[in-house]
């Protein structure tokens, strides 16, 4: 048996595939989607139309959204940067968790100062856990060639219990002792609250705007200087970029710690703009480290796609929270928001590879 | 009498490139038929097209004189067809018994592995392809590993073998084994294809000689009837004369540019290998190092490059020692280096031919101002080097791993002498070029030479040391055993100090 078609790699890959593939992916998704949909009684039309409602249309929907994006495109940037150097952070996570701790802390410890000085401290404070974090992974690459896949995936259970043991195990500074039956976090000063800012009636929280201002510096750091050729040499060839006098293991560490510090302001993001709070449950329900690969994954680690990515798929979590309920049950949602990561997935394929026609070997055989 | 592989046009396209450009081929069954042209002249477009790996875009091929449309490997097999190619194809744990049968069509679930190993045996002992059948891969030599991909194809029923530059990893012993074994399987009616840009194995193994130039057939000659000479002007297209290259000016050895003085260096597992060496390179001086590989010359290069830190001894350019280990500082006090391997370490290969020119001087002020990089200067000094060095390209963001060959190591010498270097570390320049860059490249280091650069020429290549150098020395086991004026130097000496027997001894 032979499969009609196959695949044949591409020589190389025109311009116009970058645009063209997510745009099938998605009909494609959607025509599935509709598929299933119709299966189980639904009117396919009526749900994507409540998808694009709810998700996409109108003020509210998109201010909803942009707080469900916030964290991924954050976390999104995080797996983007280090993958660039053709470095896998897993760590995202943890990076994320630590850098909260610390923008609570300064959330928690700064009185009386200027509104402004508070949120940048949490913004610097953020980076820095944060970066610390993520530079552990890096140190470990560098000096010992450990695998950054494992050591950045264990770090994350230890950001994990490093949160537990804050909040629930000890009476760290942290910790609410107001809070007796269920322990929680201190809320942060409420002046210290990151405000949004409003743009055309819909109001965008500071965290994403911080987003959008991270992903162009990533992109001038990664195309536009010294450090950014070195890393893309780097990744092509370590070799190749030792011979040509690249300090390959500071730059490792370097590009670990920037990965560290944007997953770690993502995190002082979720204190400042959203929880006010050093949320131990909520941060490791939310799984945004792991999230965000997949965000990076798909954007193919640009830092502009990365925003789209991240807003449109904030955008279908809050579309599937709205369709929930007792004629939809959650596993529907979860089919259609697969649907479109798989074939988003699956598109990436035929950027590099292209289908063709399998003819019959007839004249082939002809001993 | 019905030709085995009848090609006739075959045009096939790359974007920028026409790899083959109407080539015609025609084999007989029961010969071995080489492919001989340079780097780029179209010889593994057209293999690929026969086996199947690509799609000709015009032209027809016959098989035993039946029009074949393979659309892949696996049709081409079924018609006979089998390749070795330069770069096995083989699973490191396995063993040969289990490689052979590793992708086979209508294999069974289970492996019979009693009834592989006695076929793999017959067909062992019947073409002299001695080879353990339960051995796993890692434990074979590369000769042993080539010998398993010509079983595998036997294996398959290939009637018609091609082989890719076979004997590029091969000693000169293990080659004349291979030759053995090709002429076997041709005196069995089989039909071998031999690609190669060696003028000497092609004279001594083929029926027949095919050459292509730039993607065309320049011609089929007898081997019978030719030359070495003949062959290497179909080739080039001109008659190219080998002998020793004279020099404008002779080395001015009154001022020495490196001098390393009892370096000591560990190989990547940690064992000495190199051991207390010491010698110096005078201005405009090029000296030669042979030996035979793996004697520690790749660290010797590594080394004087910065890549590698020595454990003792010290290395000075032009007078002033250099830290060592740091190829940032072996750069900036002007050594150039053109490593052995240059795909992967002398160029970042998925990168573009420009950034490939700035890969050493990217950090300077013309090329990054306060740390931004200039593209535009980054190009204009690709489109100039590209022009200036002659480097076949369709432009200057053209991934270099899509170059040829030769153009590759233009990119790579065109930066290293840009560089203006003071001193040249030079490993196995020439080799896996066609002839006509191998004469580039030699020019060049002349060239250079003449500037006023000391070049240390790592080679295995006598014939190439020999012709180019102005004094040898020869390294044996990590230690320089000889050292000898090039002019007039005894061969039967070099070769005997190379492979070990004391120079006390050879005198």
């Amino acid at each position: 048996m032979r499969s009609p078609v196959r695949l044949e790699r591409r020589l190389e890959q025109p311009r116009w595939l970058n645009w063209s593939i997510p745009v099938i992916s998605l009909v494609t998704a959607l025509v599935l989607g509709a598929i299933v949909l119709w299966i189980t009684g639904k009117n396919p039309l009526e749900v994507y139309d409540r998808i694009l409602e709810r998700g996409f249309l109108g003020k509210r929907p998109i201010q909803g959204t942009l707080i469900t994006a916030t964290p991924f495109a954050f976390t999104g940037l995080c797996a983007a940067v280090a993958f660039r150097m053709g470095v896998i952070n897993i760590g995202g996570e943890g990076q994320f968790y630590v850098g909260a701790i610390g923008a609570a802390w300064v959330g928690i410890a700064m009185t009386g100062q200027p509104v402004g000085v508070a949120v940048v401290g949490m913004v610097v404070m953020g980076m820095l856990f944060g970066a610390a974090y993520g530079s552990i992974v890096g140190v470990l690459k560098a000096r010992f060639n450990t695998n950054e896949i494992i050591t950045s995936l264990m770090l994350n259970y230890i950001a994990g219990i490093l949160l537990n043991y804050l909040i629930f195990n000890s009476r760290s500074y942290w910790r609410d002792p107001r809070s007796m039956g269920f322990p929680s976090g201190k809320p942060i000063t409420e002046r210290n609250e990151w405000t949004d800012y409003v743009v055309g009636g819909v109001k965008i929280p500071l965290g994403f705007l911080i987003a959008v201002i991270a992903a162009g510096a990533i992109w001038v750091l990664y195309k536009r200087t010294r450090f950014g050729f070195e890393v893309g040499v780097i990744a092509d060839s370590p070799r190749a970029a030792r011979y040509a006098g690249i300090r390959t293991r500071s730059t490792i560490v370097l590009v670990m710690a920037l990965s560290g510090a944007l997953a770690g302001l993502g995190g002082a993001s979720d204190v400042g703009d959203f929880r006010h709070i050093l949320d131990a449950k909520g941060l490791q329900l939310g799984g945004f480290g792991y999230t965000g690969i997949v965000v990076a994954a798909l954007a193919r680690f640009n830092p502009f796609s990365t925003l789209l990515v991240a807003f449109l798929l904030g955008g279908l979590t809050n579309a599937g929270y709205a369709l929930q309920g007792p004629d939809f049950p959650s596993g529907l949602v979860g089919t259609l928001q697969g649907l479109i990561l798989f074939t988003a997935v699956a598109g990436e394929i035929l950027v590099r590879y292209r289908i063709r026609a399998n003819r019959r070997r007839t004249q082939a055989v002809a001993s | 009498m019905q030709s085995a592989v009848r090609m006739t046009g075959i045009v096939k396209r790359f974007p920028g490139v026409v790899a083959n450009d109407g080539v015609d081929l025609d084999v007989r069954p029961g010969e071995v038929h080489a492919l001989l042209g340079e780097n780029g002249a179209g010889k593994s477009t057209l293999s690929n097209i026969l086996t199947g790996l690509y799609r000709p875009d015009e032209g027809k091929v016959e098989v035993n004189g039946q029009v074949v449309n393979f659309a892949s490997p696996k049709d081409a097999l079924h018609a006979g067809i089998g390749m070795v190619h330069q770069h096995f194809r083989l699973v490191e744990t396995f063993t040969v018994a289990e490689n052979v049968v590793l992708g086979e069509d209508d294999a069974p679930f289970l492996m019979n592995q009693q009834a592989v190993a006695t076929r793999v045996k017959e067909i062992s002992d019947r073409y002299g392809l001695a080879v353990d059948p339960s051995a796993r891969i890692w434990q074979l030599s590369v000769g042993e590993q080539q010998r398993v991909e010509i079983i595998k194809t036997l294996y398959r029923g290939a009637r018609i073998l091609i082989l890719d530059e076979p004997t590029a990893v091969l000693t000169p012993n293990e080659a004349d084994v291979l030759f053995a074994t090709l002429r076997a399987m041709v005196a069995e009616g089989r039909t071998v294809i031999f690609i190669s840009h060696k003028l000497d194995e092609v004279m001594k193994v083929s029926d027949r000689v095919t050459v292509l130039r730039g993607g065309r057939t320049v011609g089929t000659v007898d081997t019978a009837n030719t030359s070495t000479r003949e062959l290497a002007s179909l080739m080039v297209g001109r008659s190219v004369e080998f002998s020793r290259v004279t020099r404008v000016n002779r080395a001015d050895n009154s001022t020495t540019v490196l001098e390393l003085t009892d370096v000591t260096a560990n190989d990547d597992r940690g064992r000495v290998a190199v051991q207390s060496v010491s010698l110096t390179v005078g201005r405009g001086e090029i000296v030669g190092v042979a030996g035979v590989a793996g004697n520690g010359q790749r660290e010797l290069a590594e080394v004087i490059a910065g890549m590698r830190g020595c454990s003792s001894g010290t290395i000075s350019v032009a007078g002033r020692t250099v830290q060592s280990g740091r190829a940032r500082v072996a750069i900036d006090s002007g050594v150039a280096h053109i490593p052995e391997d240059r795909l992967h370490t002398g160029l970042a290969s998925s990168h573009s031919v420009e950034d490939n020119m700035a890969l050493k001087n990217y950090r300077s002020r013309e090329m990054s101002p306060f740390r931004m990089l200039r593209r535009k200067a980054i190009r204009e000094q690709a489109t100039g080097l590209v022009d200036r060095y002659d480097v076949k390209t369709p432009n200057t963001s053209t991934p270099v791993r899509l170059l040829s060959g030769g153009n590759v190591q233009k990119v790579l010498l065109a930066r290293e002498f840009s560089a203006m270097p003071k001193v040249l570390v030079a490993a196995s320049p020439t080799r896996g070029l066609d002839v006509g860059a191998i004469e580039t490249v030699r020019d060049r280091l002349v060239e250079a030479a003449e500037g006023g650069v000391g070049i240390l020429l790592i080679s295995e290549d006598l014939d190439e040391i020999m012709s180019l150098a102005d004094r040898i020395l020869v390294i044996y086991e990590g230690r320089i055993v000889d050292d000898l004026s090039a002019v007039g130097a005894d061969r039967q000496r070099i070769g005997l100090t190379m492979g070990g027997v004391a120079q006390e001894t050879v005198r």
